[in-house]
């Protein structure tokens, strides 16, 4: 495991297993927040494809069918991408949910209200009129029943994407997701693959109560057999979204209510990101700040006064839930030996919880300070605005912590 | 008719070669036979009780039935000699029900179980062998020994197993019929459940959306009156299972008789794929307890037990067909049986011999090319980095 960590050198000596140096320098340099060096990643699809593609000249040397993620994303507001559309998070999730289904025959869509209605958080808007009744499904209100019927037609080959009006209802299919989506892989000796994604609206809104709040990655997480990430920004959010969507294993999308509505500029053409990667937002010297969904906001709001009070936090979106992305957490825990957690998870059994335990076992000679984790209350989500607002992890406490924890 | 068996008996005084096929009829001619027990139905009009069928097709049921009791008695005397651990429930007194759908179907209509599946495996064709070694946990198991007893899968005869938690399958069979629906192939899906699961809201909430949107799924109650431990009347207020569907039309079939099984298979696909779900309720019985754990005798007399032993078992059921029609001797219908063993045994002594899985084999097929521990690109094709 040691062997992995062992920064730039590792590093090097993985880009002989794939050619791809633009990849291998996205990973070891942390570069600068220059927008004019940033990455685009490019795809260049099969055949069916019909979008145009970015004019890098590192297309011409690529082979037609490999694809290239970009990990690294400056912050939204100082991007500087001369080509590309502004839009909201949620129209980026249904331009990659689109994009998918015009792709690929076999993706699906299923859900509440997701065809007619257009989906109670738009992102499903419009796909019902374009692709028909048969694959985009409006669901009757059974969460079991259909997240079943989901994972049963992926054990054909199909691609469905699940949705949960709010992640809190797919507790009521917790059985097929654990017992059945995660495990059919392994127990059928590999016959079968279940491709499913299956995404909602999670986290603490505004006043919507306690069972409308609910945070489930931390029940999701120890699921053997399934993927987690949660997105953040609209680039993210459509990467990932299709990113999950091509991924032979099942996949849980986790998105935030209050971020369906955040702008930002994304590229025209076609562009994945990897699932099993973090984000470096801003990069520091200080401190390692870990985050993910709309944590990280509040993280960077934090940020803002850190810098004018002379600190260089380094602040990632670990994105991927499960598995934590490793090898850019330590990296960076070997550059500032501190490090902040801060999530939306409840304080008991959260991801912030497995985070700190898998810090503290890989990288505990790096550390300088105990690894520090700010989570939600463990108590259900009040409706009062201001309790709501205490319950969460607000940008005084990170601050606060950033100075406790650097002192 | 007489001139046939003349030549029949003469022929195994020429050839005594021990072969299986040497004195079963291949007869194919159609014949008619009528089902001893009517047909109930609701919603929709009952298939004639009168079947057809050949002489091959019955002594198939009779040699498919004879393996399929005999594999459930060695796994049997397996589990009590721990060769076996875990959970194992016998399908013994069932085999009607596995024949019977398989021979009014083809290999492209998927089938979806429950625990109970070991037979409903050997009827899509797989190999004793292979479930044998996958009982004892070995690597030539058809789940490459990781899944055990309740989860026998079989992927080129669309069997999508084998699951363990009571009435999670159904579902995962309402989203078969809906791919095969999509795809738009004219195949259907057999969902098969028990009486104790048939009281599970997702039976219900798959039926609604089966009926909902046309799919090609029959759901099929394999009633042996008890869940586990408690009857049908204690668990049950409306034990009329083939009724519950409400709008949905349902069929109860005598599950002990493979033919009657046969012809209400029959009758189910073609409804299906013309009007939508349908419920078909299987009258069957179970010798065993639920599973090696539960001696069966708690909730239910010996007697009961040996009377349905007596009056209602499939295959001697079958034996007295073949019989009275002459389609086979006494002595020949033994020897099959003899052989039968045979075939049950060598199977068993092969998978006695293979081995265990490796330790390695504890994190192959966690993911799709393993990539838990492995970060791949996003079109999963390259390797970039192994995380710790």
């Amino acid at each position: 495991m040691s062997a992995i960590i062992q920064g730039t050198g590792a590093a090097t000596a993985l880009t002989t297993l794939n050619s791809k140096k633009l990849v291998a320098r996205s990973r070891t340099s942390l570069p600068g927040v220059d927008a004019g060096r940033r990455k685009r990643c490019i795809v260049a699809a099969g055949s069916d494809a019909s979008k145009s593609f970015g004019s890098s000249s590192l297309l011409t040397l690529r082979h037609s069918h490999k694809l290239f993620a970009n990990a690294v994303a400056t912050k939204a507001d100082t991007s500087a991408t001369t080509t590309g559309h502004e839009l909201l998070l949620f129209e980026a999730l249904q331009e990659g949910l689109e994009e998918e289904m015009d792709r690929d025959p076999h993706v699906c869509v299923m859900g509440e209200d997701v065809g007619h209605y257009g989906g109670s958080y738009k992102v499903t808007k419009g796909l019902a009129d374009k692709f028909g009744d048969l694959r985009v499904l409006d669901t009757p209100i059974c969460e079991n029943a259909f997240t079943g019927m989901g994972i049963g037609a992926a054990m054909t080959g199909l691609r469905p994407v699940i949705e949960g009006m709010n992640m809190g209802f797919l507790l009521l299919a917790f059985n097929q997701i654990s017992n059945n989506c995660g495990m059919l892989h392994y127990t059928s000796g590999g016959q079968f693959t279940i491709p499913v994604v299956i995404r909602g609206p999670g986290g603490v809104g505004r006043q919507l109560g306690a069972e409308h709040s609910q945070r489930l990655e931390s029940y999701f997480q120890s699921i053997p057999g399934i993927q987690m990430v949660a997105c953040s920004t609209p680039y993210n959010a459509k990467g990932l979204m299709k990113a999950a969507i091509r991924s032979e294993n099942p996949v849980i999308l986790f998105e935030h209510v209050l971020l369906y509505n955040l702008k930002e500029k994304i590229p025209d053409e076609e562009y994945i990101c990897n699932l099993e990667e973090a984000e470096m937002v801003r990069p520091g010297e200080h401190i390692t700040i870990l985050t993910y969904s709309r944590m990280r906001y509040h993280v960077m709001q934090a940020a803002k006064t850190l810098v004018n009070k002379g600190y260089d936090p380094e602040v990632i979106d670990i994105r991927s839930l499960k598995p934590f992305d490793l090898y850019t957490i330590g990296n960076s825990v070997k550059k500032t030996h501190r490090v902040l957690i801060v999530e939306e998870c409840m304080r008991t059994g959260g991801i912030g919880a497995s985070l700190t335990a898998a810090i503290n076992e890989n990288f505990h000679d790096y550390l300088d300070a105990p690894v520090m984790c700010l989570s939600s209350q463990d108590v259900p989500t009040p409706y009062a605005g201001t309790l709501e607002e205490w319950t969460v992890v607000q940008p005084a406490q990170i601050v606060t912590a950033v100075e406790q924890l650097c002192q | 008719m007489a001139l046939s068996r003349l030549s029949l008996r003469s022929n195994r005084f020429l050839k005594p070669t021990p072969t299986l096929l040497r004195h079963v009829s291949t007869d194919t001619t159609p014949i008619t036979i009528e089902t001893a027990v009517p047909f109930e139905s609701h919603l929709c009009d009952a298939p004639s009780r009168s079947v057809t069928t050949s002489s091959s097709e019955i002594l198939t049921f009779f040699r498919d039935m004879a393996r399929m009791r005999r594999m459930e008695i060695a796994a049997d005397s397996l589990y009590k000699s721990k060769l076996i651990r875990g959970f194992c429930h016998l399908y013994d007194g069932q085999e009607a029900l596995a024949v019977g759908m398989e021979a009014a179907i083809t290999r492209k209509d998927a089938i979806i179980t429950s625990y109970r599946d070991h037979c409903t495996f050997l009827g899509r064709g797989g190999e004793l062998v292979d479930a044998f070694s996958e009982l004892m946990g070995r690597k030539r198991g058809c789940s490459n020994g990781k899944g055990g007893s309740m989860h026998f899968y079989k992927k080129d005869a669309c069997f999508y197993g084998g699951h363990g938690i009571v009435g999670a399958q159904i579902p995962l069979g309402c989203g078969l019929a809906f791919a095969q629906k999509y795809n738009k192939e004219e195949f259907v899906t057999f969902t098969l459940y028990g009486d104790g699961a048939a009281n599970q809201g997702q039976l219900f909430e798959a039926l609604n959306i089966a009926a909902l949107w046309d799919l090609p799924a029959i759901l099929v109650c394999e009633n042996n009156h008890y869940g586990m431990g408690t009857a049908t009347w204690r668990s049950a207020k409306s034990p009329a299972y083939f009724k519950r569907g409400d709008y949905v039309p349902g069929l109860k079939v005598d599950g002990m008789d493979a033919l009657a099984v046969k012809q209400a298979c029959k009758f189910a696909k073609e409804h299906a794929l013309k009007n939508g779900p349908i419920i078909l309720e299987m009258d069957t019985y179970r010798y065993h307890g639920h599973s090696m754990s539960d001696p069966g005798s708690t909730y239910r007399t010996r007697d009961e037990v040996s009377g349905v032993r007596q009056v209602r078992d499939p295959i001697e059921r079958v034996r007295k067909l073949l019989l009275t029609h002459d389609i086979a001797t006494e002595k020949e219908l033994k020897d099959m049986e003899k052989e039968v063993r045979k075939e049950v045994d060598d199977a068993v002594a092969q998978a006695k011999e293979s081995p265990v899985p490796e330790p390695s084999e504890l994190f192959t097929n966690m993911y799709v090319k393993d990539c838990g521990v492995e970060s791949f690109g996003a079109d999963r094709k390259e390797l970039k980095v192994t995380l710790p």
